[in-house]
């Protein structure tokens, strides 16, 4: 059958421009390109570039989104360039203009071009982003089971485009954060069985500060990628096996966190905030607000919590004691943590590999 | 209409004003709140980070028992946080019957099983979709006029979209500003009305968190707002309780009361700042306090 594809339209591109070498602050430009409908951003920009002003600046290469040069950010959201059509930019847009801005957390070389190597390839750099296999070679190939090598055919998908990296919310206050990118890739090396230093990688991950507990769970970069790399999934996929399978205990609290998360649900059927705080530093059980830690942390929380407990916020009672779910019902839910907990391996779905069935 | 209703676990610790001021407000929107008390915690992502089967199974326990509520029409929550952990679990319950199918031998044993489809909505979905702008619009008995609101959503209920079920024809992520808007009140839109509150890091790195909290309430001080209404208890604590840590962090007095999303819409109804639990907040809401006595005062 014929494509049929619509005739050529004119759209608006609003383009944030800057070039820092020049005394002049970021300024919008605005271009009038004629195309059809279903061509990309890129090809409006470069149509603009060949058209009206050759110095708008914007990197790309395949225009294909595999080779991931051309992130931007269009109408305020990360994406590639050559990835997005023009009817949709126009229908995402405030004003029927279209937006063009560079990527976010990383610093502007000129108009749409960001400085990659200074932030984004810094922290991939950072999580030794190649295979660790020191020991005796096989004859001939690494014979590894296929589930494992699916398993992180996600993170393989990654192209490099920088765009959870620009989205990055943790990022935002906190720069030196690894971030999600840079996490991925380190899952695609833990997620490896011919790696070696699966251990070693989760605990530089995990003690870092700015490590894998430094991610604010904000969905951002998950919603950002074009590839459906899912970085949160897999930073949590990183905590998962650092905490729950190799028990490192890092001195950010996160792996005490989570632990004392899951046994406050365990014992009280619902989360008690009071002894999470003291238990998230001073360890897992009711002496956990006794460690040193815990003292300090709740010392400075004190005044906080007396101010709360005067409003009448917290109830004095649930913040000591905590509250329960009845007792039948609290057996049920000790039953189901002793049924999963108690199988041998974890069972985890990945509906980027199964897929829905339905 | 009937819902299974599940509060949460911090509206009942740390912000009871949420869970007092949707007892309050359901009557008034004829909502019968069935609640779900022997449902467990949702998880909030966390117990996901330890063991995903355990955060399925759990959270199908709580489906389980809402499916179990005669004559309710769906389940309902009031946390952006529980909304966004459940439907993660449940988008995997739902895409894959063996799955389901291995969740529920577990949830056996107590004589409950979960069946694909369950409909979860956050007590926002619920006000636009089940009942409405028009009829909202209609109920108030105190417009929000000349109140200046800052809607802050929560990571959990924005993103991701799909998961969420949210598109042009249901733009849930537009919720709060359509909703201020139908009770007659002002949208202060600001950066940060979508981003991290940092709750769910302030135990591993409490700077970042409060830097974040700091950064956002900083905007709507800046946008000219007189409070933000958010319908996450998780951020309420980073934005209000944190407050007085915050400003020190940033180096900046803020003073920005922060609302739950029952008690604008209770003011809206008529009901007295007071009785939605106003005065247990850490930032004391005086300019809605003032705000109410004064379009009262007028109406006198």
């Amino acid at each position: 059958m014929a494509e049929t594809h619509k005739p050529p339209e004119r759209f608006t591109l609003r383009m944030r421009r800057y070039d820092p070498e020049s005394s002049e602050a970021p300024y919008w430009d605005e271009h009038t390109i004629e195309l059809e409908p279903h061509r990309s951003v890129l090809e409006g920009i470069l149509q603009a570039k060949a058209k009206f002003d050759g110095s708008i600046g914007i990197r790309c290469s395949c225009r294909a989104a595999i080779c991931g040069s051309c992130g931007v950010r269009i109408n305020g959201e990360p994406g590639l360039a050559c990835h997005t059509h023009l009817d949709h930019a126009r229908a995402s847009s405030k004003d029927g203009v279209i937006e063009v801005e560079p990527m976010g957390n990383m610093p502007v070389i000129k108009d749409m071009i960001v400085d990659m190597d200074a932030v984004h390839w810094k922290k991939v750099q950072r999580v030794t982003p190649w295979l660790i296999n020191e020991g005796p070679q096989p004859e001939r190939e690494h014979i590894v089971p296929r589930e494992s090598m699916v398993d992180i055919t996600q993170t393989m998908a990654c192209i490099q485009c920088g765009a959870c990296v620009s989205d990055c919310l943790a990022m935002e206050v906190d720069p030196g954060f690894i971030g999600p990118a840079a996490l991925a890739k380190a899952y695609r090396f833990v997620g490896d069985p011919r790696d070696e230093e699966q251990r070693e990688r989760l605990l530089d991950l995990s003690q870092d500060p700015q490590g894998i507990y430094d991610c604010t769970h904000c969905f951002k970069c998950v919603e950002a990628c074009p590839k459906d790399v899912n970085p949160m999934g897999q930073i949590m996929r990183l905590r998962r096996i650092a905490g729950s399978d190799q028990h490192i205990t890092d001195q950010n609290n996160g792996h005490r966190h989570e632990e004392a998360f899951t046994t406050l649900v365990k014992d009280y059927g619902l989360n008690h905030e009071a002894e999470l705080l003291s238990r998230s530093y001073g360890g897992d059980s009711w002496f956990g607000k006794f460690h040193p830690a815990a003292g300090k942390e709740l010392l400075s929380s004190l005044p906080i919590a007396i101010r709360g407990v005067l409003k009448g916020k917290m109830n004095p009672k649930i913040a000591i004691f905590g509250h329960k779910i009845p007792k039948q019902d609290l057996d049920a839910v000790k039953r189901i943590y002793e049924k999963v907990e108690s199988k041998p391996e974890r069972y985890e779905l990945n509906l980027y590999v199964t897929g829905e069935d339905e | 209409m009937k819902v299974a209703y599940w509060p949460g676990c911090v509206s009942r610790g740390f912000t009871p004003e949420l869970h007092g001021s949707m007892a309050k407000v359901a009557p008034l929107l004829d909502i019968e709140l069935v609640q779900l008390d022997r449902a467990n915690c949702c998880g909030a992502g966390v117990i996901a980070e330890h063991n995903q089967e355990l955060a399925d199974t759990l959270n199908a326990r709580t489906f389980a028992l809402a499916q179990q509520v005669d004559g309710a029409e769906l389940m309902m929550n009031i946390c952006s946080t529980c909304q966004g952990a459940q439907s993660e679990c449940q988008e995997r319950l739902d895409a894959n019957a063996e799955y389901r199918a291995h969740v529920n031998t577990t949830l056996a044993d107590e004589g409950l099983s979960y069946e694909k489809g369950l409909t979860n909505k956050n007590f926002l979905w619920l006000l636009i979709e089940e009942i409405g702008l028009e009829k909202l619009s209609s109920m108030v008995k105190r417009p929000l006029t000349n109140l200046k609101v800052g809607p802050f959503y929560g990571c959990y209920i924005v993103r991701p979209r799909n998961r969420l079920g949210i598109d042009a024809e249901r733009p849930r992520d537009q919720y709060l500003e359509q909703l201020i808007e139908a009770l007659g009140g002002t949208v202060i839109e600001y950066a940060g009305m979508r981003k991290c509150c940092g709750f769910p890091i302030i135990t591993m790195n409490k700077e970042a968190s409060l830097k974040q909290a700091g950064r956002h309430l900083g905007d709507a001080v800046d946008a000219d707002a007189d409070c933000l209404v958010t319908p996450c208890p998780l951020c309420h604590l980073n934005l209000d309780m944190q407050q007085p840590l915050v400003e020190k962090v940033v180096g900046r007095d803020l003073n920005m009361p922060v609302l739950h999303l029952p008690q604008l819409v209770g003011l809206a109804l008529g009901l007295e700042p007071k009785e939605l639990g106003l005065s247990r907040h850490v930032v004391k809401p005086t300019s809605v306090i003032d705000w109410s006595t004064s379009v009262v005062g007028a109406a006198a």
